[in-house]
């Protein structure tokens, strides 16, 4: 190659989606020529994905914004002045100023698709806030939350499948997009490899469930019945774990059965705090000593003093060996055929105790029990929003858990493997502030954490939220990733009060990130009648382009590409370790940015200096990271040695987890590819929950806070303590009108409810369950204004299944209505076989609002395409008449998956386009839109091998 | 016309299994991205941002569902790119020597600065693989990255096709199907290999392998030992747990 067209390659960490995958970038006279995957990077090991392959044009996007931008139109016209940075950092320090000097909390700060929440986070503490979060209250919270709080880790970040020892694989309703490249590559090295099987249980035959070994379409939100009867054969055969379940879960523990009082279906107790068993050995109750007690899992027992207790295990018999769970039953409602439960329940037996060499590891349990060998147990499970997303979510996503504890599927050879820094105990350690601060003041604790009983709830002195979105209050308690999704409809109804300040990163709240769009829009721009002032007075927004939400904000804080800025994936955020080994990596900036854009990153340190918060100031009030967020990232401490990046730490830069700052981290961190991964050793990767030596290094690097074993919980004795208060227990007792609630959703044993819309008064009018998922080759709307992108998918269909649409004269590519309670949509639907026929589905925002995304008004993504939102509502009206969030009662996640519809051919056939069309916002026009658009590098002929050239192998005409 | 190479030295090509693709279009868009920086690029974009969005890419993904008789519905993604054939109909129709096969891979080629934009070559192409680029005027293809998998400034490892180095699913592998101890010429023997359109006579060198066999379902159910509470705690009752 010349001189001239010499390409140069950089590394950095994709960000076209959640999944973090590390990138080799190619650039050429400063431009981008290629984007591939990083080959070393534990993440993707060199595979990509299409979002990712097209970056090129997400970074030359013409809907990027160029530079900070005042309103000057009514909310929603797109009128705006465009100012300097200057100018801008003082309107947003004015409005934060005067807030933080009144009352904190009236400041909430939401930030989506935020991939620096160890920073905004803490930002949000110092500047008094806790009315923060991301977007995992509607995206994905039952997951995380059931397994945190009952094995001490869950899905994706959190653990993986042993993909290379697993027998039997069973992924429940997992987007196509979700963590996306690691699950191609197992699932494709699973099928590749002969005897192991791979089923899927999805409503949608399609990406992953589509090369399935065997298919399974579920109806929606009845994944915990499934779940539950497969549990009741394998309880019914004794296909039970029953090892596992005494030394590792808290099934033998006692459990005060005194129905009535204060401690009933707590754990008894010896003097010190331990836990109790049966033994069976000594026929009396002893202190659980696991390895040496031979504990009793039924039967009933007194303690010395008369106290009826029964072992933990004897309620999980209670639940699942009742009619409940009957495999003809739980096939009537989720229409799989019980034939095929009982087999698929016999299949994962077969698999799970099999004959299998146990591996040669040697280990050694937190008990000081020696094991020669690490059983194998090749059984494995995965799960995402299609089971989390229900009202039932947190349930079923625990049911799961139990399922794989029963099965001693845990960390073990073959089955679901914890990735470091998971474990961690359950329930989770890390507290949340209760309160916002005082004026001026900060907070101790961060905006969000984990309760551990109604003692750690965010309410007031009446049991009524301190929080804007009513996360941690007593009508969502483990709402432990917040409630986006309610926070625009609460600072409109000014419920539970009102807020002066709403400001957002990277969340389109205005469009496919709002249940129910038109009152999204509605909230933002009403106004009070007295002021006449917005009922959300102020909307500061930071993004890279120009979205649905843009045109409602009153300040733009425009952000980089991905490419442009320095970031961190923090193992105190959401790390990308795997199995074997904890990594964290980070963001280089590869082009400098051509606009008048900042990193938000960068912005949030500068407002934190310039309002003189602690942490981001010193002494003298001078700022303490001046550099910005790469300053941030080696030399900000969350507590002593322990920073942001966990790699090359001390000033020698020596040290992993723990250590002194180091300047020069970052340029260790490119010098190995934008990663760091610390490998462990083969005795530390199985039975972390109870490794010693692992439980010793995880506290070395400082994952945990000491190397206690992490017991599994078979039995919640938290979820019973809010039940308790629930009963009038205690010095924390839920409101009257909160009672019921959590009387009836917080139970120490998982169980299966129908949601409200499977039978309330509207179900048999509304008898299809509508679902969306993401494409796998688009993020949200970020991925449907891609040039190349949009080209594969422009406009999203409405999917019916062929023989039920057929039935109902609907024809293939006919215009239908989808009608909810809440709402109607016309649509274009397509026949598909592989779907469960009460079922409809689409892709997630292709739709999008005229006029923005840079798209030209005759796309097809604003006429055609269409937002299933406009049917979903984030608030419910049960047959009591009572108004309820549309969210899961224990964790708050928004149920997007329980909505109902009906199906109707439209009337009108022909210039089929959808409906509601809402008004277009101000169209932007700030770059160059080729109608014919030709990226790229000519590339001369091939290298030095002049014989290779075209021409020379040219034959000619005859 | 143009004569087509008595023989190729080697062919070079690409196995795509069906059985493992998830349809995620990773391989069609990070094609994309090489060759449109390519020796052939720019691949053109019309109406980029407007209604009707188009463009060349040398690979796409088709979607199918079939059903047998006795086995579930199935959705079937399907991948498609030039085929390379040794009876390349593309090659010896064109009429100025532009579309070559060459002797010493196999790669079919459309030279640029030869082709008239006649666009006979898409007609006679029963796969339906060349892509008509209409600001150069001129007929584009899959090239199977030459200019990725000679260039010795890459890895070896890495030099192969760009669908194939990125492909999540391990769907696409890349060899010399001459080689009979080629990875690719090993998997298709292995795997049934197909040709597609075999009938058209083309000689395809890609290869597809079909879906195969699912893992089977067998009739079994467990035998139960307890079927009610009260079963269960009797029984259990007298269980030694340690295992």
């Amino acid at each position: 190659m010349t001189a001239k067209n010499k390409t140069t390659v950089k590394t950095t960490t994709c960000y076209m989606c959640a999944c973090r995958c590390g990138i080799n970038v190619h650039l050429q006279d400063g431009r981008l020529r290629y984007i591939e995957g990083n080959p070393d990077h534990p993440v993707n090991k060199g595979v990509l994905c299409a979002k990712g392959s097209a970056g090129i044009m997400q970074h030359y996007s013409p809907a990027r914004l160029t530079t900070p931008l005042k309103r000057v139109g009514p909310r929603g016209s797109g009128e705006f002045e465009e100012i300097s940075w200057e100018e801008a950092m003082e309107i947003a320090t004015g409005k934060l100023r005067a807030v933080r000097e009144k009352d904190p909390k009236r400041l909430a700060f939401f930030t989506g698709r935020d991939q620096s929440q160890a920073l905004t986070g803490w930002f949000s503490a110092k500047f008094g806030t806790h009315n923060y979060a991301a977007h995992g209250g509607f995206c994905s919270v039952n997951m995380a939350a059931a397994g945190l709080y009952t094995i001490g880790g869950s899905f994706w970040e959190f653990g993986e499948p042993d993909w290379h020892k697993t027998k039997y694989f069973m992924m429940f309703g997992v987007a196509e997009d979700h963590d996306s490249n690691p699950i191609k590559k197992g699932i494709s090295t699973i099928k590749l490899r002969k005897g192991t099987k791979y089923v899927s249980v999805n409503p949608v035959q399609s990406g992953y469930a589509a090369i399935a070994d065997e298919w399974l379409g579920i109806r929606p939100g009845t994944d915990g019945l499934f779940i539950g009867a497969i549990i009741a054969q394998l309880l019914k055969a004794e296909k039970i774990d029953w090892d596992f379940l005494i030394r590792y879960t808290n099934s033998p523990w006692l459990v005060i059965d005194n129905p009535g009082a204060a401690n009933n279906g707590l754990f008894a107790r010896d003097g010190e705090g331990n836990p109790l068993c049966y033994d069976q050995k000594f026929e009396n109750i002893k202190t659980l000593q696991v390895g040496k007690s031979k504990p009793a899992l039924v039967g009933d027992y007194k303690l010395d003093d008369g106290t009826k207790v029964v072992p933990a295990f004897y309620y999980i018999i209670q639940e699942f060996l009742g009619e409940k769970y009957d495999t003809e039953e739980v096939s009537k409602r989720t229409g799989i055929v019980a034939f095929d439960i009982e087999r698929i329940a016999a299949e994962l037996a077969e698999a799970a105790f099999a004959d299998e060499e146990n591996l040669n590891i040697p280990w050694t349990d937190s008990y000081g029990n020696k094991h020669k060998k690490t059983v194998v147990r090749p059984v494995s499970f995965h799960a995402m929003r299609g089971i989390a997303a229900h009202k039932n979510g947190f349930e079923t996503c625990r049911m799961l858990h139990l399922l794989q504890m029963l099965l001693g599927a845990i960390d073990r050879p073959g089955s679901f493997r914890y990735k470091p820094p998971f474990p961690r105990p359950t329930p989770p350690h890390k507290k949340m502030a209760k309160q916002a601060a005082e004026p001026n003041g900060s907070l101790s604790l961060e905006p969000l954490g984990f309760p551990a009983g109604p003692e750690d709830l965010a309410v007031d002195e009446k049991g009524e939220p301190t929080r804007l979105d009513k996360a941690f209050s007593w009508e969502y308690p483990l709402a432990i990733h917040g409630m986006m999704h309610m926070v625009l409809h609460n600072a409109w109804a000014g419920d539970p009060y009102k807020i002066d300040v709403l400001m957002m990163y990277m969340a389109n709240m205005a469009w496919n990130s709002s249940m129910n769009v038109g009152n999204a829009v509605k909230y933002m721009t009403d106004k009070d009648p007295e002021t006449g002032d917005y009922k959300i007075p102020y909307i500061i927004y930071s993004d890279a382009f120009y979205s649905e939400t843009v045109p409602y904000a009153d300040l733009i804080l425009p952000d980089t590409t991905y490419l442009e800025r320095w970031d961190a994936i923090s193992m105190l955020d959401r790390p990308i370790g795997t199995a074997e080994a904890a990594a964290d990596s980070i963001r280089q900036p590869v082009v400098e940015p051509d606009r008048n854009v900042r990193p938000f990153q960068d912005v949030v340190l500068d407002l934190g200096a310039r309002l003189g918060l602690p942490g981001m100031v010193d002494d003298k009030g001078e700022p303490l990271y001046p550099g910005g967020y790469s300053d941030y990232l080696t030399q900000h401490e969350r507590a002593p040695g322990v920073g942001p990046l966990s790699g090359w730490r001390g000033e020698d830069g020596l040290s992993h987890g723990k250590g002194a700052p180091n300047k020069s981290q970052l340029n260790k961190y490119i010098e190995n590819g934008c990663f760091w991964e610390f490998e462990l050793d083969e005795g530390e990767q199985y039975n972390r929950f109870a490794n010693k030596a692992y439980l010793e290094t995880a506290t070395k690097m400082g994952w945990i806070g000491a190397p206690e074993p992490i017991v599994l919980n078979v039995y919640n004795e938290m979820l019973q303590k809010f039940h308790l208060a629930a009963e009038g227990h205690g010095e924390n007792v839920p409101p009257e009108h909160a009672r019921e609630r959590i009387r009836k959703y917080f139970n120490p044993v998982p169980t299966w409810y129908p949601v409200q819309e499977q039978v309330d008064s509207n179900s048999k009018e509304y008898p299809i369950t509508a679902l969306t998922q993401r494409p796998p080759h688009m993020y949200h709307s970020w991925g449907g204004q891609n040039a190349w992108l949009r080209q594969i998918t422009a406009q999203n269909y409405l999917y019916v299944n062929s023989r039920w649409a057929k039935r109902r004269n609907i024809g293939d590519l006919d215009w239908v209505w989808v009608k909810s309670p809440h709402g109607e949509v016309k649509v274009q639907a397509k026949y598909m076989d592989g779907l469960n026929e009460g079922t409809v589905w689409t892709w997630n925002a292709i739709g999008k609002r005229r006029g923005a995304w840079a798209l030209d008004e005759n796309s097809p993504e604003f006429k055609k395409a269409f937002l299933l939102n406009h049917v979903i509502s984030e608030n419910l009206r049960t047959d009591t008449g009572e108004i309820r969030s549309n969210s899961d009662p224990v964790t708050g996640q928004g149920a997007w998956f329980d909505t109902r519809v009906k199906v109707e051919r439209a009337e009108v056939q022909k210039k089929g386009q959808t409906s509601p069309l809402l008004d277009p916002v101000k169209f932007y026009n700030k770059f160059d839109r080729p109608v014919v658009m030709n990226y790229g590098f000519k590339k001369e002929m091939p290298f030095e091998q002049e014989e290779r050239s075209l021409g020379t192998k040219k034959k000619g005409a005859k | 016309m143009t004569c087509l190479p008595d023989k190729t030295d080697k062919k070079l090509g690409l196995l795509i299994d069906l059985n493992v693709c998830v349809g995620c279009h990773a391989c069609a868009v990070n094609c994309k991205e090489w060759n449109t920086s390519s020796i052939t690029g720019p691949m053109e974009d019309i109406k980029p941002y407007g209604d009707d969005p188009s463009g060349v890419w040398y690979n796409r993904i088709h979607s199918y569902e079939f059903k047998k008789e006795k086995e579930a519905d199935r959705t079937v993604y399907f991948p498609k790119s030039c085929l390379h054939c040794d009876d390349a109909p593309c090659v010896t129709v064109c009429p100025t020597g532009a579309s070559l096969k060459r002797s010493e891979d196999g790669i079919v080629l459309v030279n640029p600065d030869v082709c008239i934009g006649c666009k006979l070559c898409s007609w006679a192409c029963p796969y339906g693989a060349r892509e008509y680029d209409t600001s150069a005027g001129v007929m584009q293809k899959c090239t199977l990255c030459v200019d990725k998998i000679y260039d010795k400034n890459i890895p070896q490892e890495r030099r192969v096709p760009s669908c194939v180095s990125t492909c999540p699913a391990g769907a696409r592998h890349f060899g010399d199907f001459a080689d009979p101890k080629s990875n690719v010429s090993i998997l298709a023997a292995e795997n049934d290999g197909r040709d597609l359109f075999s009938e058209m006579k083309t000689k395809p060198v890609n290869k597809y392998l079909p879906p195969r066999k699912r893992e089977r379902h067998e009739d079994r159910r467990l035998t139960p030992k307890v079927s009610t509470v009260k079963d269960a705690l009797v029984k259990w009752a007298k269980l030694d747990f340690s295992g």
